[in-house]
């Protein structure tokens, strides 16, 4: 990492290093991912719904985002469930030959805090200072967000739960905040629900791009039961869209147009589809791991390079300027001698207080002594 | 202005109901009949399907392999019955336990209020066993049953040893999410009702049971099985409970779905389904499996263990394995594989069956009929009634033509004591009817040459005879009625005719539409005009009980084992007995409502048609 960023300084610095490599190596714009994944049905039946969403997050640890840049939510516990014949497990292929849930998953979000209030916040940023950082989006503006989804959705919504729904509207909105914070750079979302396209309808934040399992008016379908655990254990977008995953390597050249041919029609039964028109860059510019992957653009090279000049320089600019060394001390959170020593508050000088109701009566008097006595029986 | 108010077009509405009376009732009876019959028409009827998600399709994979070494069981079972002479507590309680269940044992007794010649008890003792096996990750908090009875002779054995076999593998498993509980009941009916009695702690009829030491948690689903030999050629299915209520069509069409996935025979009401819909014998096919269904939930009694669940809300069905001459037979390992994958589907609950029908009739396994569409058949025959009731409204109110002069003075007052009169004293036959069989059983035995049985049902159709002879004394009695009091008679109890039935249709459609079927034209039709010999001997012959003997030949014609009348009759005097029987053991309602109100209904009637 260190020598990585040491890299990149040289490269700015030094006047050596020719300019087309330099507007290759940062065409995407984004130096960190993250991924939020979120399975959002919760009960047995629903199985298939936590084994997407862990599904998704093996391909994306093993295309090398860390366990901090993921914020995973499971809406329920399949691998404890009393139902499931095999505890501790979760399966994404019949014959059971492949345990997602293994022994080294992190689930950020768990049961009932899988809520849409939990994920609006954690796309916006607005979580209480008492978030722990496994639960927090701490992207900033150069970050590339993977967002999955998956659940029972319908015509514009997306079910949270059994009890609660977000609307198409809402995530727009949300994707606004999250632009208008700059809080992403590029954001991939892709959700796999019924009628899955009606929730990338309402985009209108730059940078967006949405791709979903089915059309309005369809159904997404289910891969395959495995009768020895009762329950089907993917959905078929899904389920390829791993088949295709499972080629990408971290220095594959693999770009989002063939993403969007994942799952035909023929193996889909439904439609997928996708939306670019908010993508700045063209689709088929953007690779694969700048969202799937967290890949850190490494070029080597065989040239020496002279460092003892920017160094020497950096170091002048520390003898020649003052050192300013401040003492840095804790901030006392209550601040127990201010509060039993308190001073009044400076304000601006103030005539007396009796002066000024003096001078009032004084006015009053000559005033009544000047227009009759009369009148100040109204007032007393 | 209005339909109504306007009073021309009210004049004109009103001489068209009076005109048109008798001729759109004959109308309504004849749509109704035909509605009802064209209920099994399948272009009528609907597919079953799974309402459930939690259940989804049949997708498990089942692997119970021991069915040989159930039978085994089953036959040691028998062995220790018949030296115990009754259930073999010690030889279950020990068989129980070394499969890893809890076990525990409940004792109940009773004495029948006269003895039962069908089953040859009356002072009834037993002992029910039950095992329980704890789900091993869940809470304790639901639970399902699985019960055999434990019958006299060699019947149901077979059943018993597929429940403990099912036990041991059920034990091994690590997926339940329910307690299932395993019952074997002695007595079957009697000690069901103990059994539920004491894990509900309700005592509803007056049974002695100890306490249940061992308790599962609130019962999701329950089922029964009947077994009585080694293989058999198709299942039955069993729906009908205590007072006609079903249990929710899902659990038919779970154990039908896992019926198609294993390749089993099923069969409702023993009549396996026809696939030749639109032919007269496919039709009259389904008419009949309908039918049969009509006649037994229109009994109201449990026509299988699974009968006294319903009442706490506990879908629960009775699954009889029939041994008849057919090639192909179905051993005890399939048995068991398609109770295990009902088990397992049972087990992904995660509320109460109630997403399917709780109200249907089943033409044949695959199809049914919602509430919706057989209602309109009662609706029409209801219709009739109320057309009824509005026609002599509209001769009440309207003036009657002054050319025989009766003393108007009398029109309103007796009014009230006209009608009050014959509604006491019917009410008050009824009270006789429901309560003097069983009270005087002991002094008709004494003067009399007959059992406690035949004493009771003989007293039964002594009062109800002795019913038929109210109008004559009472008249005679008591004063004089005017003339045309038996219109207001007739319009109060045609209403409460419609009323009852109404209320007897929501809970028990069948005994509701066949109460309907024979009492409405009786009701329509009656006055003291009509010419009184031939109209008594209808009247009599649509009467309650006479429907309940034609019921009882139509019955066993539809299950193809018709009888003699001798047999007939003697079988009409049981059924009588084990209505009373069923009445006073677990509530059953047929009885007290034939006789505290359908019976002083009908005499109500009869005191209209020899109103002087």
């Amino acid at each position: 990492m260190q020598l990585q960023l040491f890299v990149i300084i040289l490269f700015l610095f030094s006047p050596l290093v020719p300019q087309e490599n330099a507007g290759q190596f940062f065409s995407s714009g984004h130096t960190n991912n993250w991924a939020v994944l979120v399975c959002t049905s919760r009960f047995w039946f629903n199985y298939r719904h936590v084994a997407n969403t862990l599904s998704v997050y093996r391909s994306v640890k093993r295309l090398g985002i860390p366990d901090s840049h993921i914020v995973l939510m499971l809406a329920d516990d399949m691998a404890c469930n009393h139902r499931n014949p095999k505890p501790a497990t979760v399966f994404s292929h019949k014959n059971m030959e492949l345990n997602v849930y293994g022994d080294d998953v992190e689930v950020d979000y768990r049961g009932y805090e899988v809520t849409v209030e939990n994920f609006l916040r954690v796309l916006t940023g607005r979580l209480p200072p008492s978030t722990p950082r496994s639960k927090r989006l701490l992207s900033d503006d150069r970050s590339n967000i993977l967002i999955y989804l998956t659940g029972h959705g319908g015509n514009g919504f997306l079910k949270f739960q059994d009890s609660e729904e977000i609307s198409n509207v809402e995530l727009a909105d949300a994707f606004e905040q999250m632009w208008q914070k700059r809080r992403y750079n590029e954001l991939l979302f892709i959700i796999d629900t019924c009628q899955g396209a009606s929730m990338y309808e309402r985009f209108y934040s730059p940078n967006l791009m949405a791709l979903a399992s089915s059309q309005v008016g369809e159904d997404s379908l289910s891969h395959q039961p495995d009768l020895a655990i009762g329950v089907h254990l993917m959905d078929r977008y899904t389920f390829y869209l791993l088949e295709f995953l499972e080629d990408i390597h971290p220095s594959s050249k693999a770009n989002m147009n063939d993403l969007f041919k994942v799952c035909p029609k023929s193996q889909c039964v439904s439609t997928p589809g996708h939306r670019t028109d908010l993508f700045l860059r063209d689709p088929g510019s953007a690779l694969i791991t700048d969202f799937f992957g967290s890949v850190r653009k490494v070029e080597i090279t065989m040239e020496t390079i002279n460092l003892t000049e920017p160094i020497q320089q950096v170091e002048q600019n520390f003898v020649n300027e003052e050192r300013q060394k401040e003492t840095y001390s804790y901030v006392d959170q209550l601040p127990v001698s201010e509060i039993i020593h308190q001073k009044p508050k400076q304000k601006d000088w103030h005539p007396p207080d009796g002066f000024i109701l003096g001078l009032w009566t004084l006015i009053l008097l000559v005033f009544f002594k000047t227009y009759g006595m009369k009148h100040l029986k109204h007032i007393f | 202005m209005g339909l109504l108010s306007d009073p021309n077009r009210r004049r004109a509405l009103i001489s068209l109901l009076t005109r048109l009376n008798a001729p759109i009732c004959v109308v309504c009876y004849m749509a109704g009949v035909a509605w009802f019959m064209g209920l099994a028409f399948e272009p009528f009827t609907l597919r079953t399907y799974m309402s459930e998600n939690a259940m989804g399709s049949t997708m498990v994979e089942e692997r119970f392999p021991a069915g040989e070494r159930a039978l085994g069981t089953g036959r040691e079972f028998s062995a220790h019955k018949k030296k115990a002479g009754g259930m073999p507590v010690d030889w279950l309680v020990k068989t129980m336990q070394s499969r890893g269940l809890e076990v525990f044992t409940q004792r109940f007794s009773r004495r029948l209020p006269f003895p039962d010649e069908d089953k040859e008890r009356y002072m009834v003792k037993g002992t029910n066993v039950y095992g329980i096996l704890r789900a091993p990750r869940a809470p304790r908090t639901e639970a399902l049953v699985l019960s055999a009875p434990c019958s006299p002779g060699d019947d149901n054995n077979q059943a018993v040893g597929v429940l403990l076999g099912l036990a041991q593998y059920f034990r091994n498993q690590v997926f339940w999410a329910k307690d299932i509980i395993f019952l074997v009941n002695e007595h079957d009916l009697i000690g069901m009702q103990a059994w539920l009695e004491g894990y509900h702690h309700t005592n509803t009829t007056g049974m002695d049971w100890s306490p249940l030491q061992g308790r599962g948690g609130s019962i999701q689903a329950a089922l029964s099985l009947e077994l009585s030999s080694d293989v058999v050629t198709s299942l039955d299915l069993v729906l009908e409970g205590l007072n006609g209520q079903l249990p929710n069509l899902d659990l038919a069409n779970l154990f039908y779905a896992f019926c198609q996935k294993i390749g089993v025979l099923c069969t409702t009401q023993g009549k396996l389904q026809r696939n030749d819909w639109d032919s007269v014998s496919g039709y009259s096919h389904a008419v009949q499996t309908m039918m049969l269904m009509v006649m037994k939930q229109a009994s109201g009694r449990p026509w299988g263990d699974h009968g006294l669940f319903l009442r706490y809300h506990i879908e629960a069905a009775t699954i009889k394995g029939i041994n008849s001459f057919r090639q192909y037979k179905t051993d005890a390992t399939t048995i068991g594989r398609l109770l295990e994958g009902m088990y397992r589907k049972l087990n992904n609950l995660l509320e109460r069956l109630h997403q399917s029908y709780f109200f249907y009739l089943m033409p044949s396994l695959s199809h049914f009929v919602s509430i919706g569409y057989y209602m309109p058949a009662f609706g029409l025959l209801a219709l009739i009634l109320l057309l009824r009731a509005l026609d002599l409204w509209i001769q009440l109110a309207t003036p009657p033509t002054f050319n025989l002069n009766p003393p108007p003075s009398q029109m309103s007052s007796p009014g009230v004591l006209s009608v009050l009169t014959p509604l006491v004293i019917s009410h008050l036959t009824g009270v006789a009817l429901y309560t003097l069989p069983i009270h005087f059983q002991e002094i008709a035995v004494e003067h009399f040459p007959v059992s406690e049985t035949e004493a009771v049902v003989l007293t039964a159709i002594a009062v109800y005879t002795a019913g038929l002879a109210l109008p004559h004394n009472t008249h005679r009695g008591l004063f004089v009625p005017p003339f045309n009091g038996w219109k207001v008679l007739k319009l109060v109890a045609v209403l409460y005719l419609a009323v009852l039935l109404g209320c007897t249709a929501l809970i028990n459609f069948s005994l509701g539409f066949i109460l309907a079927l024979t009492l409405v034209p009786v009701a329509a039709f009656v006055t003291p005009d009509v010419p009184k010999a031939l109209s008594a001997f209808i009247m009599v012959i649509l009467s309650p009980a006479c429907t309940l003997l034609f019921s009882v030949f139509l019955f066993q014609e539809l299950q193809e084992m018709p009888v003699s009348f001798l047999d007939g009759w003697m079988l009409y005097l049981s059924v009588i007995s084990q209505g009373i029987l069923d009445h006073a053991l677990y509530g059953s309602l047929v009885y007290p409502l034939v006789a505290l109100l359908v019976y002083p209904c009908w005499l109500l009637f009869w005191n209209i048609l020899f109103w002087k």
